[in-house]
């Protein structure tokens, strides 16, 4: 997909980092702490298991205008459980982030439209009740923003954002 | 074979050359020190009188021999208290393992009595940290607790075992290579090509008509002191060091500038400012070197060499960095070079210096009833001839230290650089006289410093260390002062400092004890301390509102220093010159 490639150029500082760190108590903590103590920004942290249960892998989001994105790499690289670090800004990546959106309905029309919205931006509505919808949207950054732009109208009742998660292809 | 983690602790100490462990007993560690009875004819374990000395001291103990210093502790409070300590070790970046006792493994989380989440606290002052449940990890912990205190960019690693973990046992093999996955002693720089990296720094070099070697501690720790030697003698480039750097290359080279930075020599930081290329060697730029770093060497290219990967770039932009070690990158830099010499920059340089030593403040004959504290630095190098070890405190009396005191020997002054820790001296000097037992050593303190580690003078009793402590005594804790007086008006806040009698003081504690108020005394003390055979303190009644100049204030730029006063040959009338304001 083009827009995947295209993204880093359309937000050029923005960096992501991917790094794989052992899977041991603690890990996830050493990390938070160093980005605390060297004053570094991170926009997005996310964390999850990989094909190795010995393993983790921590995806970061770094505006480097506001953080030198070298330096968190090198710094990741200080602590002793860090197995590796990649910067993939500039490489062909696959980015997703999942969101969950709880919207308001205050009747049938507005859950038809709603349904639709959902539709056009290929993404499900998981859950509905009685005066709210969940939608379940994945995809990369822009479009779970601009889906929030356009259910923004309809009165939005709760958002939870995974964070970036990046594969490079091949 | 069969061992209790007690008994797998002790073994691993040995086995990585250290037979010194600084420590204090308690609860949680009691198994340990049950274990060390059968220890005792290969570890000397040293009581100390506060876990702070303990990590203080085997901090000095690493930088005296470059073994892994030790300090152990019990839970909670035992091991709160060495946190100032680590955090010593971590800043100068220092090889220490420390061993601290936990609560049983079925009590953590209990908030049971005299648990603390060490790991939690520690972790942004250790280079890495364990918490130890299990028995069988322990051998791999501790040996990878070592290595990696000792590997790379050194610094502390602390071990919190639990209790039970202690008295259990475990199959116990040496452990002699240690394979991690993640931890790899000199990191990857992304895809950093050496080979290219050195022709472009060869050629900066050959380029440079105005060039400057800033020389770290990184030199030392990686032993690079002939390498370095090497390669400042073909290259014929002038060195500076930084306070930590003062030892890699002697004091009396004629290549060698001296200290830079903030209290450094004005003709140092003035050819650092007027250079072309800055040769950056296991050094971090820290800001009481660069001052201003809008304003630091605005004309210079900079070559840096550090083998942590974090600091190229840190603080100020390289055009060339290179991530390895001093020794191996100036193995194959010093042959690519031509042999020079920067006839007409030294020159410049020369003029600023003799400058500088027209403003000496040791031209000034002194008073009978007067001592200045740069005159008792003088008085003990020249009574030792350079031939001891120098632990200081923080202070005005540690940058007087620096610039008195003519350093000929490796790794001779031992001080707190990075965090600039108040009663480092003497428990450094205790670390040190384990490490050099050999050696003459003398602990340099301020009347503050000093009162922060007094307890300590029992432990040296205790172990009949022979280690000459000099107390420069101003009623004042000097240096903030000096602060005060000059960027906060002369509105003296919390500084002046009661001190109680330090000759009786020494004498209560059974120790030898003498004081000195004008040179000549000074020089007489000096002489009987050393000839004393045990240890002495010395109470050094100074000048009490001496300014240590040259100075860049913070913020300025190295060329915006306030210089020393032009001394007058002789005193004349009175104390007034000393004062000078900053113009
Ligand atoms: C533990 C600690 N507390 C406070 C300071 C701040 N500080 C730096 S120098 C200094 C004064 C030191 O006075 P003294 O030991 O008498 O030495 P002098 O400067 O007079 O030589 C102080 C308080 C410090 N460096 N360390």
């Amino acid at each position: 997909m083009l827009i995947d490639r295209v993204e880093a150029q359309k937000n050029p500082t923005k960096h992501t980092l991917v790094a794989l760190v052992e899977n041991k108590p603690g890990v996830l903590n050493r990390v938070a702490s160093l980005m605390r103590r060297r004053n570094f920004n991170i926009e997005s942290l996310a964390v999850g298991t990989t094909e190795d249960p010995t393993i983790s892998r921590m995806t970061f989001v770094i505006d480097a205008s506001k953080t030198n994105a070298a330096l968190v790499e090198r710094n990741l690289y200080k602590l002793v459980n860090v197995i590796d670090v990649q910067d993939v800004t500039d490489l062909p990546t696959v980015v997703r982030e999942l969101a969950l959106i709880k919207v308001r309905v205050t009747d049938a029309q507005h859950r038809g439209e709603i349904k639709q919205i959902a539709d056009m931006f290929q993404s499900r509505v998981v859950d509905v009740a009685k005066e709210s919808v969940i939608i379940e949207v994945t995809g990369e950054e822009q479009k779970v923003d601009s889906i929030l732009n356009v259910l923004q109208d309809y009165g939005i009742l709760e958002v939870v954002r995974t964070g970036r998660i990046a594969m490079t292809r091949g | 074979m069969k061992l209790t983690g007690a008994q797998v602790i002790w073994e691993t100490i040995l086995q990585h050359g250290t037979n010194v462990v600084f420590g204090y007993p308690g609860g949680a560690i009691l198994p340990t020190y049950d274990a060390l009875v059968d220890y005792q004819d290969r570890v000397h374990h040293v009581l100390v009188r506060h876990e702070e000395n303990a990590a203080l001291a085997a901090d000095a103990y690493f930088r005296a021999t470059g073994k892994v210093g030790v300090c152990m502790a019990t839970s909670g409070p035992g091991a709160t208290n060495l946190v100032t300590g680590l955090a010593n070790a971590m800043m100068d970046s220092s090889a220490v393992v420390a061993i601290t006792g936990q609560v049983a493994s079925h009590l953590v989380g209990s908030d049971a009595f005299q648990e603390t989440d060490v790991t939690g606290v520690t972790l942004p002052i250790t280079k890495h940290n364990y918490l130890v449940m299990d028995v069988n990890e322990l051998p791999q912990v501790m040996a990878e607790a070592f290595y990696i205190a000792r590997s790379g960019r050194p610094g502390p690693v602390l071990v919190d075992i639990c209790k039970d973990v202690q008295q259990k046992m475990v199959d116990y093999e040496p452990i002699t290579s240690v394979q991690m996955r993640g931890y790899r002693a000199i990191k990857p720089h992304g895809r950093q090509n050496i080979p290219t990296l050195l022709q472009r720094a060869k050629e900066l070099i050959d380029q440079a008509r105005r060039p400057v070697i800033l020389a770290g501690q990184g030199i030392k720790h990686g032993n690079a002191h002939e390498e370095f030697r090497a390669f400042v003698e073909k290259s014929g480039i002038p060195v500076a060091t930084t306070l930590l750097g003062i030892g890699v290359l002697s004091e009396d080279h004629p290549l060698n500038l001296r200290m830079m930075g903030m209290h450094g020599e004005a003709y140092v930081n003035q050819a650092i400012a007027n250079a072309d290329l800055l040769i950056a060697l296991g050094m971090r730029f820290d800001d009481r070197v660069t001052g201003n770093l809008k304003t630091y060497a605005k004309n210079a290219r900079v070559i840096h060499v550090d083998i942590d990967a974090a600091e190229i770039n840190k603080n100020v932009p390289a055009d060339v960095g290179i991530v390895g070690s001093v020794k191996d990158i100036l193995r194959e830099l010093t042959p690519m070079i031509e042999k020079r010499s920067y006839p007409t920059w030294m020159e410049q340089i020369n003029e600023w210096r003799a400058d500088t030593k027209a403003r000496d403040v040791l031209n000034v004959e002194l008073p009978d009833d007067m001592l200045l504290a740069p005159h008792v630095m003088r008085a003990i190098w020249e009574e030792t001839k350079g031939e001891c070890t120098i632990c200081t405190d923080v202070g005005q009396h540690q940058m007087w230290e620096t610039q008195y005191f003519q350093h000929t020997r490796k790794n001779q002054l031992i001080t707190s650089g990075g965090l600039g820790t108040m009663g480092f001296a003497l428990p450094a000097a205790i670390g040190a006289k384990f490490g050099r037992p050999d050696d003459e050593v003398w602990a340099i303190a301020g009347d503050g410093g000093f009162q922060m580690s007094i307890p300590e003078l029992a432990t040296v009793m205790q172990e009949n260390l022979n280690i000459k402590i000099a107390i420069i005594n101003n009623n004042f804790l000097g240096m903030v002062r000096q602060w005060q007086e000059l960027m906060h008006n002369h509105r003296y806040s919390a500084v002046e400092m009661w001190t109680p009698d330090f000759v009786k003081l020494a004498q209560a504690y059974g120790m030898c004890g003498m004081r000195a108020t004008n040179l000549k005394e000074a020089r007489e003390v000096i002489r009987r301390a050393r000839e004393h055979d045990g240890p002495v303190l010395i109470e050094f009644v100074v000048e009490k509102e001496t300014n240590v100049f040259p100075m860049i204030q913070p913020g300025k730029s190295l060329n915006e220093m306030t210089r020393r006063p032009i001394q007058p040959a002789a005193l004349g009338g009175g104390m007034e010159f000393m004062k000078e304001k900053a113009h």
